[in-house]
């Protein structure tokens, strides 16, 4: 027996807020969640730190015998560790906890994919907060691999009205995270919204832009804090704004329109348009050429003194060790994340720069989420789990 | 209709081609093997839900559940249970057991017969 007092691991997932259009997940639906958190929360605690006890013991000297050298790349590492059967121990089952979580949301998603999408047209009906471009070209960089094994990506519609990517995408958000993003999965916004009221307490944006919005979890607490604000949330994938919107209106936040596009071409937004562009967990799928142009367009649709706000993993550093690094990589090459290992590796202060943003108007900083209204033991979690913590690098420029 | 096609669709594969760590014959076993892990987590927490309805609902106590020890019926028609379970679990164990003297007495594959037989052999 243990008390909750006692108690510090993930909490039930059905902390989970449930909106007006969140999806009904049965008794089986919810244990299958509770079990895929728990199982990453293994790998990443009792798991992962196997890997690297492994590698230091045998496969470092290993490649370094090879190669009489240490290794002098994270390409190098993470080769050396594929020979290392504890490296694919953990790998194979990361993977198939990857899938798993897919099909489990799938399930609760397309088990009533019809009754959702009715419920969401009778949220939105008419809704002028919503604007869907059906000739949307849909970019390279989402249609080449599905991210994060999601199958159909955030754009493929199985039918005219179609929610259920949103859907799959909302019920499996604590999956990875364990409860981290707190009880609207809204963690990384929250964690924004504290950095701008501690840093900037006289910034009173009037129009906000969100640049892959997906479900709109993470502009929601900015709509919510900003209630003046004008928000525009850009997403490709018109299943996500679809829900988006729903869900936004069930939880009462008006204040967002949602708007199919691509961020790189935002010709039906003035110059100077934005007080405050954000990203949360974008930059990492997208493609160099696409990064550039969404960072011109940026830099175009910001007033002067205007704030972008990018929230992201940490970059490759040359402090960070090979090995964290190689470890950092594995999304990029075995979670369908193909641009996460270039886009940690870049110099984004120059790509600021070649946008035309300011040198000395950079912005460099540490945020994290607290989900202490749903996991009291959040605010002392020391977990490290190779780019899924809900602690994150804020990255941005003043215009 | 959404139930066929969540169990068309639910565990389709996504775009990109899929990385294996281990053997992929190794890797496949695991991969059923961690879904039928799941699926006993998913059972036993519905277990739990039903022992502690039961017991909110004053229809038994979970120290009625520890205590409980079968009669000489019940243990044999439990035991019975669980050697049906594991005879269907361990088939193939059985079957490859079987083999070894079926060799010896000249089993043959169905593609050697077929073979045989079409060379007009006569039974």
């Amino acid at each position: 027996m243990i008390a909750a007092a006692d108690y510090d691991g993930l909490p039930d997932s059905r902390v989970v807020g449930r909106h007006g259009m969140f999806p009904h997940t049965s008794h089986d639906d919810v244990a299958r969640i509770n079990f895929l958190a728990q199982l990453n929360r293994h790998l990443a605690t009792q798991v992962a730190p196997f890997v690297k006890t492994a590698w230091e013991t045998r496969a470092r000297p290993k490649t370094e015998a090879a190669a009489g050298r240490p290794a002098k790349t994270r390409h190098e590492v993470r080769k050396a560790l594929l020979g290392d059967p504890m490296f694919n121990t953990w790998s194979a089952l990361r993977r198939m906890t990857m899938e798993q979580r897919q099909q489990a949301g799938r399930w609760i998603a397309l088990r009533e994919a019809e009754a959702l999408a009715i419920q969401a047209d009778a949220l939105t009906e008419g809704d002028p907060n919503l604007s869907l471009d059906p000739g949307l070209k849909v970019p390279r960089y989402i249609s080449a691999v599905d991210h994060h094994c999601m199958a159909g990506s955030y754009h493929t519609e199985l039918f005219p009205g179609d929610v259920s990517a949103g859907a799959n995408y909302d019920v499996g958000l604590f999956i990875t995270t364990g409860g981290l993003l707190g009880r609207w999965s809204d963690g990384g916004g929250r964690a924004i919204v504290d950095w701008v009221k501690r840093e900037r307490p006289d910034f009173r944006p009037r129009k906000i832009l969100d640049i892959g919005a997906t479900l709109g979890h993470n502009v929601l607490p900015i709509a919510a804090a900003f209630p003046d604000a004008q928000v525009i949330a850009v997403d490709v994938g018109a299943p996500m704004l679809r829900y988006g919107l729903a869900r936004a209106r069930a939880l009462g936040i008006d204040n967002v329109r949602f708007v199919q596009a691509d961020a790189s071409h935002l010709p039906q937004f003035k110059d100077g348009a934005f007080d405050w562009v954000q990203t949360t967990m974008f930059l990492h799928e997208l493609s160099l050429g696409s990064m550039n142009a969404i960072f011109a367009e940026t830099h175009r649709l910001l007033r002067p003194g205007g704030l972008v706000l990018h929230v992201e993993q940490p970059q490759y550093t040359p402090e960070m060790p090979l090995y964290e690094q190689a470890m950092r990589d594995w999304d990029a090459y075995y979670n369908n994340e193909p641009f996460w290992s270039t886009l940690h590796e870049i110099d984004l202060d120059a790509r600021f720069i070649e946008a035309g943003f300011s040198p000395d108007k950079l912005i460099h900083d540490k945020v994290s989420a607290d989900a202490r209204d749903i996991f009291p033991a959040a605010a002392d979690d020391e977990v490290e789990d190779f780019g899924r913590k809900a602690a994150w690098r804020l990255v941005g420029a003043e215009r | 209709m959404s139930i066929a096609l969540a169990l068309a669709d639910a565990g389709r594969k996504p775009a990109g081609k899929r990385p294996y760590f281990l053997e992929p014959d190794v890797e496949r076993v695991l991969a059923i093997t961690m879904a039928a892990v799941q699926e006993l987590a998913v059972a036993r927490e519905r277990i739990d839900t039903l022992e502690r309805l039961l017991e909110s609902k004053g229809i038994l106590t979970r120290g009625d559940i520890e205590s409980f020890a079968p009669n000489a019926d019940e243990a044999a028609e439990r035991g019975l249970w669980t050697q049906e379970y594991l005879a269907r679990v361990l088939r193939i164990v059985q079957q490859e057991g079987e083999s070894i003297a079926a060799a010896d007495k000249g089993d043959l594959y169905s593609e050697d017969v077929a073979v045989e037989l079409g060379a007009g052999a006569q039974a």
